[in-house]
């Protein structure tokens, strides 16, 4: 093998092919900087580290990540999220040291998780602080503003959830899709109004689940970088979004204009349906973290909300043959996940896995709105360009207005 | 409320209770159940007007020590634990604390008394390893407290550095089953004035779930009662069961009052005399039943 020769400019790609490197070398060039670094992380953990220790052990940062109320039982599912080991001392419930258990021992190393059993009679409705005291005095704290029996996954439970998923998802959706032959009934010329109505609705859908992702973030300890979680979704769906847009588009070049006016509106259920998942996810969770007692009022609330997405659906559609059963499929795309959402959200919650679904459905949604917009830009127009005509603007508005007012009826 | 607390058996076994082996807890209740009834009077030498010359030897100490099972708490201490050693001498006794401090910042040594200005422990600050020596006639007969008076008086009184200064009347009091309670509010996370448990003699608790005091039924008891608390107002003191005599500060040798409930103020203190009529468990705890349920609770097991 000869080393690569002093290449003359316009024989560079010449020489690259000429000095192949083997196999070897390319797993030794991978692996020697991995060695390295290990290397340095040894020799700093036995000696580099006296060189830094400076000042007093660190503070202890313990977070009861859930908390689970069965009868005559809480359960706080607590972890270690400070830098270093620490003790689980006290438990206090509304501020009264209470006999627990704890697996699998007080002793918890960095990131490690524990389950503190609690006998208490707990009384349905009520607000409960938890404070758990570790080692060096520290005192941890949660609280819960409504107390509810934590829901075990039984057909019972899965029916009830379902239900809720199909109140607050799949009927409005479907709902709304019954506007079509209203929108019909309306002059051509307020096709674009529509459209850009569902743009406003999307636009206020992907801010709403952006919003939710934030409260959530608060929760989520600081180790595990939320924000990161929630971009990780978005980008991801937003890019995995535009490739099959892409592959749509490329098919459809072979079919039927009509094909479009389907995709489009697919596209825009597929980012309300994984919009729908979060919510669903938010539900199923607020409920069974104890922030929400699930009123009718709410449920009606959110079904009134969610009827307006539905109607975002159709946009596409106006000036289309569709047939029942694409309606349907739509219908079930956009409203399904509220149901997979409630039910993974009362049953199996966890914090930072809902930060990636709520990521995921605000990245589809603003893909959803980029293709909408390009969609309806005329050749040579700028995205910008094409909503700043009047009736874009008012369709704009009228969306985003409609959903604030709807979103009202969703108190809590 | 009390109710829902676990009966002792079974509180024992629970994981409410130290965990397994926890030296610093063993010291601590050791300690606690130490101070109950342990006086220290002194060195006693007769001076040539035929008064007794008492000596005393404190050091100020920067200990850690534990305050509930598992709980520990950086306290700043006389002699290395709270409360510092209970003080006792008799009205008229010549005094002689000799003070040093072996801990890291100015401390000193402030007694309730009546005394001459340079022995109060405010304007002489003790730097760290120096001494000095505080020296006064004990009056009046009483229940005091000593404590350190550096500032902020708060934060060194709530580390921890006091203790009671016990005088008693040249006439005895009558021949009692004696017991010092010093009541006491640790603040674990230092951050916030709020205390996150609340003692007698140090460690929560341990009246109730370690060391149910043993009383003879018919006996008479005689609670010395001090409030050494910050950050709250108040403190105070319930017996089941039985009624108690007052003597406030421990100045009067005829009671006042005649009650199940008292109130002290911080810093504040009384005399309780009380006896058992019946035999079995009888609680005795805070009546802000919030510090009761942070620790400040505890039992008498009265025996025929």
């Amino acid at each position: 093998m000869t080393p690569p020769r002093e290449g003359r400019p316009g024989d560079a790609g010449q020489a690259h092919a000429a000095t192949r490197p083997s196999a070897l070398r390319v797993v030794l060039s991978g692996i020697a900087p991995l060695v390295l670094v290990g290397l340095m992380v040894w020799w700093f953990l036995l000696f580099g580290i006296n060189y830094v220790r400076l000042g007093p052990p660190p503070v202890e940062k313990l977070a009861i990540e859930r908390v689970i109320f069965k009868p005559q039982e809480i359960t706080l599912l607590v972890r270690n999220e400070g830098p270093g080991p620490l003790t689980v001392a006290q438990v206090l419930v509304n501020q009264a040291m209470w006999d627990f258990s704890i697996t699998p021992g007080r002793e918890l190393a960095r990131l490690q998780s524990a389950r503190i059993s609690i006998p208490f009679d707990w009384i349905e409705g009520d607000p409960y602080n938890f404070d758990v005291i570790t080692g060096t005095g520290i005192r941890h704290v949660r609280k819960v503003e409504v107390a509810t029996g934590t829901p075990s996954v039984s057909p019972r439970a899965l029916g009830i959830f379902g239900l809720l998923g199909v109140y607050v998802g799949v009927i409005p959706v479907f709902l709304g899709l019954l506007w079509l032959p209203f929108l019909r009934s309306m002059p051509r010329s307020w096709m674009d109004f529509w459209i850009s109505l569902t743009v406003g609705l999307l636009a206020f859908l992907a801010i709403d689940t952006f919003r939710e992702a934030f409260e959530v973030m608060g929760r989520v300890p600081e180790f595990l970088n939320g924000l990161m979680l929630v971009a990780l979704g978005a980008i991801g769906a937003f890019l995995a979004l535009t490739g099959i847009d892409g592959i749509m588009r490329r098919r459809g070049g072979s079919r039927p204009a009509g094909a479009r006016g389907m995709g489009l509106a697919l596209m825009i259920a597929i980012g309300i349906g994984l919009h729908n998942l979060g919510e669903g996810l938010a539900i199923g969770a607020a409920y069974t973290l104890g922030e929400v007692a699930l009123g009718s009022f709410l449920i009606l609330g959110f079904t009134l909300h969610n009827t307006t997405e539905g109607l975002a659906i159709l946009s596409p559609l106006v000036q289309e043959k569709v047939s029942w059963r694409d309606l349907f499929l739509l219908g079930l795309v956009g409203g399904g996940p509220t149901i997979v959402g409630t039910w993974t959200g009362a049953f199996t919650y966890s914090d930072p896995l809902s930060l990636v679904f709520l990521g995921i459905g605000g990245g589809a949604i603003l893909q959803v709105i980029s293709v909408l917009v390009r969609a309806r830009a005329e050749s040579g127009e700028s995205a910008i360009e094409a909503l700043a005509k009047p009736r874009n603007i008012a369709g704009l508005l009228v969306g985003f207005i409609l959903m604030y007012l709807t979103g009202l009826l969703v108190a809590g | 409320m009390l109710s829902l607390l676990p009966d002792l058996s079974k509180a024992q076994r629970s994981a409410h209770a130290s965990p397994t082996s926890d030296p610093m807890a063993d010291a601590a209740r050791k300690h606690a159940i130490r101070t109950l009834t342990e006086f220290d009077t002194g060195k006693v030498t007769r001076l040539k007007d035929g008064r007794a010359l008492r000596e005393y030897w404190i050091d100020a100490l920067n200990t850690e020590i534990e305050v509930a099972p598992g709980v520990r708490y950086a306290a700043w201490t006389f002699n290395g634990a709270v409360p510092g050693p209970t003080l006792r001498c008799t009205e008229g006794d010549s005094i002689l604390v000799h003070f040093t401090n072996k801990a890291a910042m100015p401390h000193s040594m402030h007694f309730h008394g009546i005394h001459a200005a340079n022995m109060d422990g405010v304007f002489e600050q003790v730097p760290p390893g120096s001494s000095f020596d505080y020296a006064f006639t004990a009056k009046p007969f009483g229940l005091h407290i000593y404590h350190c008076h550096t500032m902020p008086v708060k934060m060194h009184i709530a580390r921890g550095l006091y203790g009671v200064f016990l005088v008693d009347p040249k006439t005895p009091r009558p021949k009692a089953r004696e017991m010092v309670m010093v009541m006491n509010g640790f603040d674990t996370d230092l951050n916030d004035e709020d205390n996150e448990f609340y003692t007698v003699n140090g460690f929560a608790n341990v009246f109730f779930r370690d060391y149910p005091i043993p009383v003879k039924q018919g006996e008479l008891q005689r609670v010395y009662l001090v409030n050494m608390t910050e950050f709250d107002l108040l403190n105070s003191m319930h017996t089941h069961a039985t009624f108690f005599h007052v003597y406030p500060t421990g100045t009067t040798t005829t009671p006042t009052n005649y009650t199940d409930t008292i109130t002290l103020g911080q810093g504040e203190r009384a005399i309780l005399e009380f006896r058992y009529d019946y035999p079995g468990r009888f609680l005795f705890h805070a009546h802000q039943n919030e510090f009761a349920e942070l620790g400040w609770l505890g039992q008498f097991e009265v025996k025929p």
